[in-house]
């Protein structure tokens, strides 16, 4: 059934912390590995080690600049955030409605949207009705896929239990990525959401994503504008050129073709 | 949105022949034996010919069976539903006009209705993506339900029909160019309510997460072509709705009139691609391609 639940029991999801992301890629090939060996047809490369490599990948980190706007005193430094970009598990998630065959479905239980790819005609639809980027078709397969929350590891008993969650946020070595149910306002995915300011991306499409992103903090004070103490001992000593460096300059200045703002104090 | 040649043919013909057989459905005209043949013949080829075009971009077409059943949710699933439903409605039509020269008038209006609604169904696919903006209007459907109904009163032979509807056509298919410019501005998303960024300061995509191309920038961010929009522009809408309406005033021969449905398909099909290739997904600006 492509028609969404009114409501899930859990709200499984990730909340991704802007701030401690250092954008090491571990996240990608961690997810890439586990989602290759284990569930669903394998994320296949394409020329992977020719000349215009491809493939299917579930999770990919970006990285953007801030400029942080000039208020009159000259801009502060720009700011790089790393951006680790995967399925948001929305709510009122667009890509399963479009779906023609019943292969993308939200699941009631714990609200991860999954596809069926037994049932997946390969055509792509969910891929476009999706803001984020979240679906990839797979070259080889020819189906659909996306991020499973790791549904294999997270109620996999084979495991110990510190493994059972999603491989992305076992392996990162930052803790960027925090997994957890945002049904329950006590658990640890919903405290860190409402002490650090979780956002949403593209809330303007009313996809109402599970998934939150943590804001990377404000630099605490802007260091551009500081002055070294030892500044003052550093100044140039003589600013007039003499002796034969002197004579030198003001012989060269004299020359035709020569431009005066260059030349002047720059004689050595 | 990368323009894929079975999508664009599949929407050219298809959209033509359910024009076609829906002003066949409303007995306008209502030939019988052999004409009939030939005018449901040319229909059935068009539409037929174009569903199974569509067919070709997809992964596993041999399970597209399961597709009629999410009629509840999906406008691709009501389009198998409406486009199969039209054709064996007006095939027992067809051949009642054919076989027995006789016009089952109720059948063909539920023909026609259905002819139309596949045209509709198609648009609405398109219609419902609110990730791409220039898509996301009124202007869509209204585009392409002006054109199967001109289109198919030209196959017709509907001549003092066609002219005022082909000039409908093509006001539709301007506005839609016109609106669809600045959609995407106008939809308020950007690069900083992608990244949920943008209070801090300027937004600017430094690095792309690979070096390389991946299926999201081949099927969503597809910009070859659009230094050339204008004139494709200017070119379709000549085709489409000029050539036609000059060369149905010149005289009502066959020929003209069959040189006026060529160039009016080439100009819906180049109209067509415009429609793919100048699309923007918002998915683009995650990679700064906005």
């Amino acid at each position: 059934m492509t028609t969404l639940p009114t409501s899930t029991a859990k709200k499984l999801g990730l909340v991704i912390d802007l701030d401690t992301c250092v954008g090491c890629h571990a996240c990608v090939i961690s997810c890439k590995g586990w989602n290759t060996e284990n569930y669903g047809a394998p994320l296949s490369d394409q020329d992977p080690y020719g000349e215009n490599p491809t493939g299917t990948f579930l999770n990919r980190v970006h990285s953007y600049e801030i400029q942080p706007p000039d208020l009159g005193q000259g801009a502060a430094p720009a700011q790089l955030v790393h951006f680790p970009k995967s399925c948001l598990h929305c709510e009122d998630a667009p890509c399963v409605t479009v779906c023609p065959t019943g292969a993308s479905y939200k699941r009631v239980e714990d609200g991860i949207v999954l596809v069926n790819e037994q049932d997946c005609i390969g055509c792509g639809l969910c891929a476009w009705a999706c803001p984020y980027g979240a679906r990839e078709m797979d070259a080889e397969a020819k189906v659909m896929k996306k991020c499973t929350l790791c549904v294999d590891r997270i109620y996999n008993e084979n495991l110990p239990e510190r493994d059972r969650e999603p491989a992305c946020v076992r392996t990162c070595p930052s803790n960027a990525r925090h997994f957890g149910d945002f049904a329950d306002p006590d658990s640890n995915v919903s405290k860190l959401t409402a002490e650090r300011g979780g956002m949403d991306l593209m809330p303007e499409m009313g996809t109402k994503p599970v998934n939150k992103y943590l804001p990377p903090r404000v630099k605490d004070r802007d260091r551009s504008q500081d002055v070294d103490i030892l500044a003052p001992f550093l100044e140039p000593i003589a600013t007039e050129t003499t002796g034969f460096l002197g004579w030198l300059d003001k012989a060269l200045e004299s020359m035709p073709g020569s431009s005066k703002g260059n030349t002047k104090g720059g004689s050595n | 949105m990368h323009p894929a040649p079975s999508v664009i043919l599949f929407s050219t013909l298809s959209g033509l022949g359910f024009g076609l057989l829906a002003f066949l459905g409303l007995g306008i005209p209502a030939p019988t034996g052999w004409v009939a043949f030939v005018f449901f013949a040319i229909a059935y080829l068009l539409a037929v010919g174009g569903l199974i075009a569509s067919t070709f971009h997809l992964g596993h077409p041999e399970r597209a069976l399961k597709a009629f059943s999410q009629w509840r949710s999906s406008w691709l699933s009501r389009e198998g539903i409406c486009a199969v439903a039209a054709l064996i409605i007006m095939a027992i039509y067809g051949a009642g006009l054919v076989f027995f020269g006789t016009r089952w008038g109720v059948l063909g209006v539920i023909g026609a209705a259905l002819s139309v609604g596949t045209v509709f169904t198609t648009a609405m696919i398109y219609t419902q993506m609110k990730t791409v903006p220039r898509w996301h209007n009124f202007t869509t459907p209204a585009m392409f339900l002006t054109i199967c109904i001109a289109g198919g009163a030209l196959l017709a032979g509907q001549i003092p029909l066609a002219m005022p509807l082909l000039v409908l056509a093509g006001a539709a298919q301007i506005a839609h160019w016109v609106l669809g410019d600045t959609a995407l501005a106008r939809s308020g998303t950007t690069i900083a309510t992608a990244t949920g960024l943008g209070a801090r300061g300027e937004v600017r995509a430094f690095e792309p997460p690979h070096t390389g191309t991946n299926y999201l920038l081949k099927e969503f961010v597809y910009v070859i072509g659009r230094k050339h929009a204008l004139k494709l522009r200017i070119i379709a809408i000549l085709l489409m709705v000029a050539l036609p309406l000059v060369l149905l005033l010149l005289s009502h021969s066959h020929i003209l009139a069959g040189l006026a449905v060529i160039s009016h398909l080439i100009g819906v099909s180049a109209a067509r691609w415009l429609f793919f290739a100048e699309a923007e997904h918002v998915v683009g600006l995650y990679y700064g391609k906005r």
